[in-house]
């Protein structure tokens, strides 16, 4: 036998017991060779290519399922960033008319979510882009499938304040036309965006991309936790080597099965995004590890550094594993999609604060987090700001995905549904930073990034 | 020839007839087994077959769809995977 028992035994193991899966294949597609100036064959052929890829996706990842005994939850689209191919179809009627194509085709391919019907703005705001996110609300209350994203600074451009204030109104009126506000889930806002990002809702095929680009994200919170769990009296630095095992091996096997959908589809093979991704699944959660290290509930203090250590773990074990990690490669805490998060914060354990210090030292921001409805638009674009300083400044990427909750007071219970999980609204500082967002302009780029 | 070589897991509590009802199920896929193996890890029994379905007269998904079922009804999980899985996340 070329393996031993045990070694068989620990695979399947993790695929049975401990969650171990392939969270995305996402297929970057190039659309900007579909650009037309009829906008109806513009659409059409935008609907072709989706849906001709969309089924090749879901056909050959079926069949590496099966080869591989590994599930694969979800499989996606990115497309190129639609601001750019729309600049001269830029009325509102045709960005609604093109995210309803969008999301037609992806319900034909069996696409659950596309990406990348947004724009990069970290410089400034285009009157196409500035059309674009006048008209998010009605594109995603009007769909169900189309993700959305702004990149609104990088650390080499600074920050694009004006566009900030944008999305905060956008996002109080996204969550006005969707019941419990549940279109602002299909919409992120980033600094130094990564172009390769198979994570929804962030992901979009970027600019310095190929025609296709086939990218994957392995998950596997439960692996770790269960490893953890077994090595109750080590100390830290043994911690992090178990953990960096662990993440080796699973990068591994991400990668085979990307490399195996990409050699069948006859398209590049891109990166393997090394995020620990949690589900509502129990068990599936980022906070149950960090609770398995020693921290009675994930908030408490020692948090911040149990994460740091995680993710320092991952990133080294991933980074053996593979030479094309790429994406967001971080950890994951979306509130309302990991149960242990959620609980948390009905414990009180975890406060915003504290989950905007999460974010210094791990990827990716502010996820998944319901906030009253009440709470002015101001506030929200500064709950933003805050957020996306700290990438802008620490040179990584940082996110947000702030779903106000219409009608909901903090505490009150909030349910998304399916994988996008329950939680209770989060409370919100009371004082306001009006005047200081009014200023507008932007974020001067760091000194850091001052390095030619 | 090259050989297609797949790993299959059986876990579950041991019982007579496990290695005869998978063996037949295989022989009548004209499936060859290379080696066997088995053991009582953390108090699971379990037991695994390398098999080579190179000459196999039905596709993997028939096989791995069949030997669950049959893993069904005898109370086991069955598991089958190729073996570069194993090659990558245990050989560097």
């Amino acid at each position: 036998m070329p393996f031993s028992i045990e070694e068989i035994y620990e695979t399947a193991r993790m695929i049975l017991f401990e969650k171990l899966d392939i969270r995305t294949t996402t297929l970057g597609i190039n659309i900007k060779d579909c650009v037309h100036s009829n906008f109806s064959i513009f659409k059409d052929k935008v609907r072709k290519k989706l849906v001709q890829n969309g089924k090749k996706l879901i056909k050959h990842a079926k069949q590496v399922e099966v080869k591989y005994g590994i599930p694969i939850i979800n499989k996606r689209i990115a497309i190129t960033p639609i601001s750019m191919v729309m600049e001269t179809h830029s009325t509102p009627r045709k960005f609604i008319e093109m995210a309803q194509t969008i999301d037609t085709a992806a319900e034909e391919a069996e696409i659950d979510y596309i990406g990348g019907f947004g724009a990069l703005v970290q410089k400034g705001t285009t009157k196409a882009e500035k059309n674009l996110i006048d008209t998010l609300p009605d594109i995603l209350a009007s769909t169900s499938r189309v993700c959305s994203f702004l990149n609104v600074g990088t650390t080499n451009t600074g920050m694009n304040i004006d566009a900030v204030n944008l999305v905060g109104k956008m996002l109080l009126e996204t969550s006005r036309k969707t019941k419990n506000g549940i279109g602002c889930c299909r919409f992120v806002v980033f600094v130094n965006a990564p172009e390769d990002n198979p994570f929804m809702a962030g992901a979009f095929h970027g600019i310095g991309e190929p025609d296709f680009s086939l990218n994957i994200g392995i998950s596997g919170p439960g692996v770790v936790r269960s490893v953890v769990e077994k090595n109750r009296e080590c100390n830290l630095t043994q911690l992090s080597d178990i953990i960096k095992r662990t993440v080796f091996k699973i990068t591994r096997a991400g990668e085979l099965i990307g490399r195996e959908i990409a050699n069948q589809i006859r398209v590049p093979f891109g990166i393997v995004d090394i995020s620990l991704a949690s589900t509502t699944a129990p068990g599936d959660s980022v906070a149950r590890v960090i609770e398995e290290f020693g921290i009675e509930k994930i908030g408490a203090p020692g948090s911040t550094l149990a994460i740091a250590l995680l993710m320092d773990a991952v990133k080294k074990g991933g980074a053996m594993a593979s030479s094309s990690v790429g994406g967001l490669s971080g950890t994951f805490i979306p509130v309302s999609e990991d149960s242990g998060m959620s609980e948390a914060v009905a414990k009180s354990s975890l406060n915003m604060e504290k989950l905007e210090a999460f974010t210094a030292v791990c990827s990716v921001g502010l996820d998944m987090v319901a906030i009253p409805g009440n709470t002015p638009a101001e506030t929200i674009s500064a709950i933003i700001a805050d957020e996306l300083a700290i990438g802008i400044i620490n040179n990584k990427t940082t996110a947000a995905r702030i779903i106000p909750v219409p009608g909901k007071k903090a505490g009150e219970k909030v349910n998304f549904g399916g994988l996008l999980g329950k939680m209770p609204v989060m409370s919100i500082n009371k004082f306001s930073s009006s005047n200081f967002m009014k200023r507008g302009g932007r974020l001067p780029s760091p000194i850091i990034s001052l390095r030619n | 020839m090259q050989k297609e070589l797949l790993f299959i897991t059986v876990i579950g509590k041991d019982r007579k007839g496990i290695v005869a009802g998978i063996s037949n199920l295989l022989f009548k896929k004209n499936i060859n087994i290379e080696d066997i193996s088995q053991k009582i890890i953390r108090k699971h029994f379990v037991m695994v077959m390398l098999v080579d379905i190179k000459e196999a007269n039905s596709s993997m998904e028939k096989i791995s769809r069949d030997l669950q079922a049959l893993g069904k009804e005898m109370g086991l999980i069955v598991q089958v995977q190729h073996e570069n899985i194993f090659n990558m996340m245990h050989r560097i």
